[in-house]
């Protein structure tokens, strides 16, 4: 086995194995470790999701650049990756939610993102399952939804076309040119990437990602009942939230008639066990938006850990060793982001320009000191 | 639901299966009625026909939906009379 | 709104009858709560149309049940138990309806399930288990005339064929994996136990005239929309025979996902206790097959010793233990006697289905080096058996170990995971 390598990914979740993708292809020698199967971390706890969010400005050219290359990849993807361009409706229940559509709507044209306002009776045709009193929503036509731990898997295997290597082991250090595994291997590597998601700062001390645990239920099939990603307008008051538990009405229909139930999360709780409060909250979210989904039948509950920042940006570049990078703080919106963090990534590492700046999500402007808010 | 006309002799009763009316013995299940119309319960995400495996309410196998509702164990439902079953 | 017991018994087969009964009559409150509509479980399980359970496997079957109708047992049937939502409480559903059930003492007799080895052809309607088709029968299921074959391994093919024959059904040959060998050992030790030994008589002698070849397995089921043959290895020989049914499964596995929700040390794949059938977990107790796999007399000495255990009765207890301890040999001895052959890994062709809720394919599930990394990528496990059936077969095929076991523990309707304020009262 070669022990040195261009670039050593830690992690093969969908951003790591998206990282050693991209190097691979560019031509470098690319080892990624992985402490057990591809995808099996967040990445497989979450909701794949592929969406564009107008949280802040880095926030949106990160999602809508992201997303577009999704959606370029998209007719080379496997029928195991379950791709699916349904779209997202964000659903608004009062007036109030209807000017924020207004909002996100003049947001998204003048940027390209196509996107439209759809009334209480469009919104009833559109999803006959939620509740009649609903006053409308905003239809982003080009949102996708995926099987995540297949998209990694998927990317990985393109990896190895492109001579990756896919090492299994748990990585112990992972600073200075060398990367070592617990059973005492050693890899030299030109650049390493930190993808552990959220054990991140395991890897690398000192690095501002906390744990931001969420819930997610799965139905059985149940074909038809759901055709778009619903995701209600207080979602974002959830997701900016830094301190409260929280939940939000966030549905998704896969690919088998299956209805993923979403999402909850919270801070300081670093227990990985089901949280039933919470749980029945996010059911009884749910249930007051599509009152039919009770009658569902539910075959599981798993939790998760996003990966979360101070600043809701991922963390994306070098470090203050200049062999270390971060590809890690995606919170939600690590599936989404993952090409293109990747893309960034190999720009910076190839000192070319990249499509959108890369700046803001320099690891470097965590100042010292800066706690999350 | 429109009321099914039950059967003058005791012991039997009406139902509907994939909507056609059947006469039941009462105290059977849905599971055997389904087996008694040689009909498989449900068609598997491949399209084999499938019917009860351990008929204990384990494997799922003997799905169907009953009065509307999905996912059903039948060999654990005991037939009622103007029961609506719908194999899966 | 929850209600309170001061002892909880789970699975009303023979040792949850025994366990609610002994601790009701020792003045503890009871509720003995199944999933089933009847009390019984699998081998006493009632027939249509016959009250009372099903008294031809012995055991005293008619006299437990006078005796638990007597008693101040609360029976709650149709309930099942899928959720721990906190310390000593148990969630459960009915039809579309969630309760509550709190409990100063619990004890666990989840009983077995049968296991299902894959081979081609398996999932054909009318193939089915073993207590499977005995349990189809009893629920109606018109045998008369039937052509039957039976395959897999354990006392139950005789028993079974016993009630078979008893209905009318033509029973075409039994194929018992074990060897001879090992079964003439079992028989000769079965005369160490003399209630063994008439149980064993009487089923030979209804078995007479039914072919019982021994070293001889399930090849392939053969059919379209539903099995019409079976091919046999007999004596090393495939045999193709028509048949109306194939009732096939190699010996139960114990159900001890509660219990591991729960949280109770599980050692060898059962659910450790000590001699008054206390787990690792105060206030737990188990009896019955989740222990090891013991049989009905077995199961119904150690449902007595929790039921008094639980009741806080230990000296009456105690003096069950070494009746318990007598029949440990037979227990030992069956295990020995009808161990699974390691041809009968070699049946699933890489085409063969493992995972039937998903429909995911033996070749599919080969070269992933665990069980969690196959269901991530093959979704085996992913269905609503939640990979009980493929589980046990992967675990026999494959030696991969189970997930650790979250809620729910059976699928449950949504609602029942929301707001206690919103469920309706039982």
């Amino acid at each position: 086995m070669n022990r040195v390598y261009d670039v050593v990914v830690v992690g093969c979740g969908i951003v790591g194995s998206a990282c050693a993708l991209e190097c691979a292809r560019a031509g470098m020698s690319v080892a990624v470790i992985e402490q057990d199967t591809p995808g099996s971390g967040a990445t497989a706890a979450g909701m794949g999701h592929i969406v564009v969010m107008d949280d802040s400005p880095a926030q949106f050219a990160l999602t809508s650049y992201s997303r577009s290359l999704w959606n370029e990849l998209a007719a080379e993807l496997p029928p195991s990756v379950e791709f699916n361009g349904c779209g997202t409706i964000w659903v608004a229940a009062d007036d109030d939610e209807m000017a924020e559509v207004h909002r996100k709507l003049g947001y998204y044209t003048a940027r390209g993102i196509s996107a439209e306002v759809i009334d209480s009776a469009a919104l009833r045709e559109a999803e006959p399952n939620l509740r009649p009193s609903l006053a409308g929503g905003l239809r982003v036509p080009s949102d996708a939804v995926l099987y995540p731990p297949a998209a990694a898997a998927f990317l990985m295997d393109q990896a190895r076309r492109h001579n990756a290597q896919l090492l299994y082991g748990r990585c112990v250090g992972a600073a200075n040119g060398e990367v070592l595994l617990g059973d005492g291997t050693k890899l030299q590597a030109g650049i390493i990437v930190n993808a552990t998601g959220a054990a991140s700062p395991e890897l690398t001390p000192g690095i501002l990602v906390k744990k931001r645990k969420g819930h997610l239920v799965i139905t059985d099939r149940h074909p038809g009942f759901l055709n778009h990603q619903l995701v209600e307008l207080g979602y974002l008051k959830s997701a900016h939230s830094s301190t409260a538990d929280s939940v939000a009405f966030n549905v998704q229909p896969r690919q088998t008639g299956q209805i993923l139930i979403g999402s909850s999360r919270q801070y300081d709780d670093e227990d990985s066990g089901i949280d039933r409060a919470i749980v029945a909250s996010m059911i009884d979210r749910a249930a007051l938006y599509m009152p039919g989904i009770a009658s569902l039948s539910v075959l599981r509950i798993w939790t998760g850990f996003r990966a979360a920042t101070p600043d809701k940006l991922p963390l994306i570049g070098p470090t203050e060793d200049p062999t270390l990078f971060l590809a890690t703080g995606h919170e939600g919106l690590g599936i989404t982001t993952s090409l293109a963090t990747a893309r960034l990534l190999l720009d910076h590492l190839l000192n070319r320009a990249s499509a959108i700046p890369l700046e803001p999500y320099l690891p470097s402007r965590m100042a010292v000191g800066a706690a999350h808010a | 639901m429109p009321k099914l006309p039950q059967p003058e002799q005791s012991g039997t009763i009406q139902i509907m299966l994939d909507g056609k009316p059947i006469a039941v013995e009462q105290g059977s299940t849905v599971a055997v009625a389904i087996a008694i119309a040689s009909l498989p319960c449900r068609t598997s995400v491949t399209g084999q026909p499938r019917g009860p495996l351990c008929a204990m309410g384990i494997c799922f196998e003997c799905r169907a939906a009953i009065n509307g509702i999905a996912h059903r164990r039948t060999c654990q439902v005991l037939c009622e009379p103007g029961m609506d079953i719908l194999t899966q | 709104m929850t209600q309170h017991f001061q002892t909880l018994v789970v699975g009303a087969g023979p040792a949850g009858i025994a366990a609610a009964t002994c601790a009701a009559e020792a003045g503890s409150r009871v509720a003995l709560i199944d999933d089933n509509l009847e009390p019984g479980g699998q081998i006493w399980r009632a027939s249509r149309g016959k009250p009372g359970p099903d008294t031809s496997h012995g055991g005293g079957a008619a006299q437990w049940r006078k005796r638990l109708l007597a008693s101040s047992v609360t029976r709650l049937q149709g309930w099942s138990v899928f959720d721990q939502p906190e310390p000593q409480t148990l969630r459960a559903e009915r039809e579309a309806t969630a309760a509550n059930f709190s409990y100063d003492q619990l004890i666990l007799a989840t009983g077995a399930r049968e296991r299902f080895l894959p081979f081609p052809g398996w999932t054909l309607p009318n193939v089915m288990g073993v207590g499977a088709i005995q349990a189809m029968v009893k629920a109606g299921l018109p045998i008369r005339g039937k052509r039957v074959v039976l395959a897999g391994s354990g006392p139950l093919l005789l028993a079974v064929a016993a009630t078979l024959h008893d209905a009318g059904a033509i029973v075409v040959c039994i194929a018992e994996q074990a060897s001879l060998a090992s079964l003439a050992a079992f028989s000769v030790s079965l005369a160490i136990d003399p209630a063994k030994l008439l149980q064993g008589l009487r089923y030979k002698a209804v078995t007479l005239g039914v072919p019982f070849h021994t070293g001889s397995w399930p090849l392939q089921a053969r059919g379209t929309e539903r099995v019409t043959s079976v091919v046999l290895s007999i004596h090393g020989r495939a045999e193709e025979i028509p048949c109306d049914y194939l009732a096939c499964a190699f010996h139960i596995v114990p159900n001890i996902e509660l219990p591991s929700l729960l949280g109770c040390r599980i050692e060898q794949g059962f659910v450790a206790v000590d001699d008054l059938q206390r787990t690792s977990v105060s206030n737990i107790l188990c009896a019955g097959e989740p222990t090891g796999i013991g049989g009905l007399e077995m199961s119904l000495v150690e449902g007595e010793i929790a039921g008094l255990a639980a009741a806080g009765q230990f000296a009456r207890a105690k003096r069950l233990v070494p009746k318990k301890r007598a029949m440990s040999g037979f227990a030992t001895r069956l295990a020995r006697a009808f161990a699974l052959r390691p041809e009968l890994k070699d049946l699933a062709t890489d085409g063969t289905i493992v995972c039937r809720c998903e429909d995911v394919a033996c070749g599919a599930l080969r070269h992933h080096p665990t069980w969690r990394a196959a269901k991530l990528h093959t979704r085996c496990g992913m269905g609503p058996c939640q990979g009980r059936i493929c589980g046990s077969a992967a675990s026999f095929l494959l030696g991969w170990n189970a997930d650790s076991v979250r809620p729910p523990m059976l699928p449950t309707f949504v609602s029942s995971l929301a707001s206690a304020e919103k469920e309706a009262l039982p």
